[in-house]
């Protein structure tokens, strides 16, 4: 692992996500998908769990602590392969490196992104597994909002790939 | 007046040493004001853009320690984008040309760039001393001017700068008759470190007292390095991993038995937590501890460390300890000042794992409490009461809810009364940072009791306009004030304008503040700088005076509007 990659001197995080509301348990800051305008949760009025505010600058950590705390390993699995691998995705400043870095790890190409037909150009799609259990495409969020969504990594191959991939 | 010469009431003068007493010095009569003009030696300036380096060289042209603060504060929290300011070169480029006898620079939140390291290495050759807190901009090819040009270099201290590692051999730089180092702080630095040159730099700097290394140096170096420097006073490990049955590990143990001088111990950036036994001969000494980067460290390794740590003064660790072992901390140091709790997960709010227990339990045990930042995953008013009712002395009170809007769990209510009573007890409080759901309420008893308060920190808080103006109107001292996303508005922010001058300066995003009350504030202040931060497509003249603006940025200056804002800073 490039535990020696050097860092831009911009990696300064554009947003930060907070995910609020305990975990595991019922949400109790409803109200927090607008914080601007709605400073108190609303206690009486228990609807459905809303979706998850991400507010940024919160926690207030510096940059700096929040970008050496602790490395993050998430699993890689392509389809096909006997085993999956193991990446700290902090070690990474943007998606071309990371990306490079999975192609290296696996042997293969991605293919060029782009938001309207995802990747282009070869039988795969770089997948991953987000807090709210989703299967999303790598690419289409800001890279920190997905260094701190992502659980795991996995390479779609054939099909199910080209399905996700391209603008149906 | 004045019976005595000049060198006479200079000697005095020498005497007088904090910046407040030597600004009051400066006023009393003409020839005061002349003779602490030449004799003053250490200014410090926090806020870069309040005067110009022209400006400071023609005051005090016997400048030989400079503090300079860039960026406003939330700026470390990436609310303020890259390219705002805070450039250093000015500086050094102004102190050059004018000779003047630098010896040394303290800097936080600047953007220092190579051209200016390199400048400042070639211009002052009594350079002694270099701080840089929370910058950026610069690389190791610029350590490496400063290491090569500095001759009389006593310390160098990178304290969590952003630094782009080229990977050049900066540490060679030192030539071999550099022996005066005294502070070596480089643990920031993310790119392999030339060990051997390292090793021969400790071994021939006998005065040095302060080594903090990057996580590029193993295990094995560093037994090396004590062996070398068993006078150090402060160490920063850096990879503390290794197999504690090797050969190797024992000569740690060695070498640090040998380091009975250790005062203050940090790094631990990777660590293998059967490892850390070797450190305990120093613990009882220790006045400082920091192990908030030792992330591999678990409530069960930290507590038996601590239980160690009699004569300790300062704690930073992570919320992994636990509210139990904070229940260690309380029965052993009771000498305890200083306590930061950080979070380990800092992108994940559901995880902390302290809470109002903890403090509880520390406020009890440690009565000499006077600083604490603590990011906790809740808090209750009562907890606060206690904590107010044990620790009268805070002089810094940071509380981070993770939840910024939590109310207290057990009776649902604001924190209000929690806070109060911190304010109302702790007479000599300085610094406050609030967090949680707290009404206008909150703000009445600020403005009411903190009267020592010189800064305050509000996010998600406050019901109306009366929360910010309980502030300006009670807290007398109040210097830095930054607010986000809170109800305040134009009502709050110009009934008092005068107060602004009063301050060093004032930042609210995400307010109700609209661009005509800002543009009103800036007419009517021309001593005041108000720059509006817009990081949208709208250019100035789309934007419209009564919609809101994003973040605003005020601070009092004597040099008007400064030359180097970007296109997405509108001076108004």
């Amino acid at each position: 692992m490039e535990g020696s990659v050097a860092y831009d001197s911009d990696l300064n995080l554009k947003a930060t996500e907070l995910r609020l509301g305990l975990p595991g348990t019922h949400e109790e800051q409803q109200a927090v998908s607008n914080v601007r305008n709605n400073k108190r949760p609303c206690v009486e009025n228990e609807t459905a769990p809303p979706p998850k505010a991400q507010i940024v600058g919160w926690p207030p950590v510096r940059s700096y602590r929040k970008n050496n705390s602790q490395p993050v390993y998430i699993k890689v699995s392509m389809d096909g392969a006997p085993y999956l691998r193991k990446i700290d995705l902090k070690v990474y400043s943007g998606y071309p490196e990371l990306l490079q870095a999975i192609e290296n790890m696996f042997k293969f190409t991605i293919g060029e992104y782009s938001e309207r037909e995802g990747y282009k150009g070869s039988d795969y799609a770089p997948t991953y597994e987000d807090k709210d259990g989703d299967w999303m495409l790598v690419g289409d969020v800001p890279w920190e909002m997905f260094t701190t969504s992502c659980k795991r990594l996995r390479i779609m191959k054939g099909s199910e790939a080209r399905g996700l991939g391209c603008g149906v | 007046m004045n019976y005595f010469p000049d060198e006479v009431l200079e000697h005095v003068f020498d005497f007088i040493t904090s910046h407040k007493d030597r600004n009051s010095v400066s006023l009393v009569c003409k020839s005061w004001y002349k003779i602490e003009k030449y004799s003053r030696q250490r200014v410090f300036i926090g806020n870069c853009y309040s005067i110009s380096p022209e400006r400071l060289i023609a005051r005090f042209p016997g400048l030989k320690s400079l503090t300079l603060k860039g960026k406003p504060h939330f700026a470390d929290f990436n609310l303020v984008p890259d390219d705002w300011g805070g450039f250093l070169y000015p500086w050094i480029k102004a102190m050059a040309r004018s000779r003047i006898g630098l010896e040394e620079l303290r800097l936080k939140r600047m953007v220092v760039s190579d051209e200016s390291l390199e400048l400042l290495s070639k211009s002052f050759p009594n350079f002694k001393s270099l701080v840089l807190v929370s910058c950026e901009g610069f690389t190791t090819d610029g350590l490496a001017a400063v290491a090569a040009n500095c001759r009389l270099l006593r310390e160098l201290d990178l304290q969590e700068n952003e630094v782009e590692d080229h990977r050049g051999h900066w540490l060679s730089c030192f030539p071999e008759n550099c022996t005066s180092l005294v502070l070596l702080n480089f643990a920031c630095l993310k790119g392999e470190i030339n060990l051997a040159s390292l090793e021969r730099l400790v071994a021939r700097s006998p005065n040095l007292k302060s080594l903090r290394l990057n996580r590029a140096v193993p295990f094995d170096t560093l037994q090396r390095l004590l062996m070398r420097a068993p006078q150090l006073v402060d160490l920063g490990t850096g990879s503390y991993v290794h197999d504690p049955y090797s050969e190797a590990y024992n000569k740690l143990k060695a070498a640090i038995q040998s380091c009975n001088s250790i005062r203050s111990l940090s790094g631990f950036l990777e660590v293998a937590p059967r490892c850390m036994s070797a450190v305990y001969p120093v613990c009882e000494n220790l006045t400082f501890l920091n192990l908030s980067y030792a992330a591999g460290l678990q409530s069960i390794e930290l507590t038996k460390l601590i239980q160690y740590c009699r004569k300790l003064q300062r704690l930073w660790i992570l919320d992994c300890i636990g509210d139990k072992g904070l229940g260690v901390v309380a029965s052993t140091c009771k000498e305890l000042q200083e306590l930061r709790v950080f979070p380990s997960d800092p992108f994940d709010a559901g995880n902390a794992a302290v809470t109002e227990e903890g403090l509880v339990l520390v406020s009890a045990g440690c009565p000499k409490l006077n600083s604490l930042l603590y990011f906790c995953q809740q808090m209750t008013n009562a907890a606060l009461i206690t904590v107010a009712k044990n620790c009268t002395n805070f002089i810094r009170f940071r509380l981070c809810i993770l939840d910024p809007i939590k109310p207290d769990p057990v009776t649902n209510q604001p924190l209000d009364e929690g806070f109060g009573a911190i304010v109302r007890s702790c007479k000599g409080l300085k610094r406050l940072s609030l967090s949680g759901l707290l009404t206008d309420q909150v703000f009445y008893y600020i403005g009411m009791h903190a009267k020592q308060l010189e800064m305050l920190s509000i996010a998600f808080a406050g019901d109306s306009d009366k929360g910010m103006l309980y502030v300006l109107n009670g807290c007398k001292k109040l210097r830095k004030l930054e607010i986000r996303d809170c109800p305040f508005g134009d009502a709050a922010l110009l009934e008092d304008m005068g107060k602004y001058e009063t301050m060093r300066s004032l930042w609210m995003s995400s307010c109700e503040v609209t661009l005509g009350a800002c543009k009103t504030l800036a007419k009517k202040m021309p001593s005041l700088n108000v720059e509006i931060i817009n990081e949208s497509e709208q250019t100035e003249f789309n934007l419209e005076d009564r919609q809101k603006v994003d973040k605003m940025y005020l601070y009092r200056t004597v040099v008007g509007h400064r030359k180097d804002a970007p296109e997405f800073v509108w001076l108004l």
